[in-house]
């Protein structure tokens, strides 16, 4: 039955090696864009309150 | 017997990507986000308010991701050209290593994203002047003006001359006259630099079809034109220190940089036709480099030593 087949690819290793890279850039930008946004509001928020409340 | 029959699939549509982050970071054009981000670095610098640091790190990371979207848009469109030019046929998008369809969104997820992250985290003026270059430089330049007319990298320079403009805006939320003599700075540099290029580079061009100045005017007109630019240029890169906005140290650093952009643009005038090899048209290309650099540099640390002298004297 088709329904049944896995369809599968066979990566080489130099698409082994091109993904692990990408995965990797991918998870530092993620990492540093969470990092920005989290320092960045503090400061906003910061310069938003009043004197003394934060 | 399984339950689950595999089948290997060999098609050539189903490949995976073999692009490696280094490939999509040269998706970037990194030689002209390093001069954008120079520029926009000065433009916030220059500004007479400041900002707190970690912001001004927001707003120049932003404007570089901006800027480097932009270049993934336009390695995108214009792949098919690129691939028949000596300087670009190794890019990552002619020579197979992403699909034009990866860059495309690339380009398209990282402009969203850089206009939405300066707007939030610093303010709308800067996120506004970032999307404008964005789709200036994408759209006017790269799919209207680039393969309309030979005038394409005038008016498209403006995209590359605004960065200055918003660093400015990030920092006060307004744009200056101050900010739109820098815009003015890179945007009568444009011409000169590129027509440099065309001139050594006009077979490249030609087998692209590309209409660039030598190739519609012809070299005798591009060179004339390149020399009038500089006349204008020269005296325009000394106009911050006449009207008051740095110190004579700056006068005097751009109007030797001036001179030597003038001269070296006399040397390509007066070039002989039959010469071939056009070492001056690639002296000027190399000087118009160190030129901006020099103006942006004289201008950064004039408004430095004014700040610690600022400092000192309160």
């Amino acid at each position: 039955m088709a329904d049944d087949k896995l369809e599968m690819i066979e990566l080489t290793e130099s698409q082994k090696k091109a993904r692990r890279s990408r995965s990797i850039a991918i998870g530092l930008a993620l990492g540093a864009l969470v990092v920005i946004f989290y320092v960045a509001t503090f400061i906003k928020f910061a310069h938003s309150m009043p004197n003394g409340s934060m | 017997m399984a339950l689950v029959e595999e089948t290997r699939i060999e098609d050539a549509a189903f490949r995976m990507s073999e692009a490696t982050a280094g490939d999509y970071f040269a998706l970037l054009k990194p030689r002209v986000m390093s001069l954008v981000v120079f520029t926009a670095f000065v433009g916030l610098v220059a500004a007479p308010v400041s900002i707190n640091p970690m912001l001004a790190v927001v707003a120049i990371l932003a404007i570089a991701i901006g800027a480097g979207a932009s270049g993934a848009l336009n390695m995108w469109y214009d792949a098919d050209i690129d691939a028949v030019m000596t300087r670009t046929a190794t890019r990552p998008i002619p020579s197979g290593r992403v699909a034009p369809g990866e860059a495309l969104v690339f380009g398209l997820v990282l402009s969203a994203l850089s206009v939405m992250t300066l707007g939030v985290l610093v303010n709308w003026l800067s996120a506004a002047l970032l999307a404008f270059t964005i789709f200036f430089y994408a759209v006017v330049y790269t799919m209207w003006l680039k393969r309309w007319t030979p005038q394409n990298i005038v008016i498209g320079g403006a995209a590359g001359a605004i960065p200055p403009v918003i660093g400015w805006a990030a920092v006060t939320g307004n744009v200056s006259l101050e900010s739109v003599i820098l815009f003015l700075i890179i945007f009568l540099w444009t011409p000169p630099h590129f027509w440099a290029l065309a001139l050594f580079k006009s077979q490249d061009y030609e087998r692209a079809g590309i209409p660039m100045m030598p190739n519609v005017a012809g070299e005798a007109s591009t060179r004339r034109q390149i020399f009038a630019y500089a006349v204008i240029l020269a005296p325009v890169g000394v106009l911050p220190w006449v009207l008051g906005y740095t110190s004579v140290g700056y006068g005097a650093v751009a109007t030797l940089l001036g001179a030597g952009f003038l001269w070296y643009s006399w040397k390509v005038l007066v070039m002989p036709q039959d010469d071939r090899a056009m070492r001056p048209a690639k002296a000027l290309f190399g000087y118009s480099l160190l030129y901006l650099f020099g103006i942006f540099a004289a201008y950064l640390a004039d408004c430095v030593v004014e700040r610690v002298l600022a400092i000192g004297g309160a």
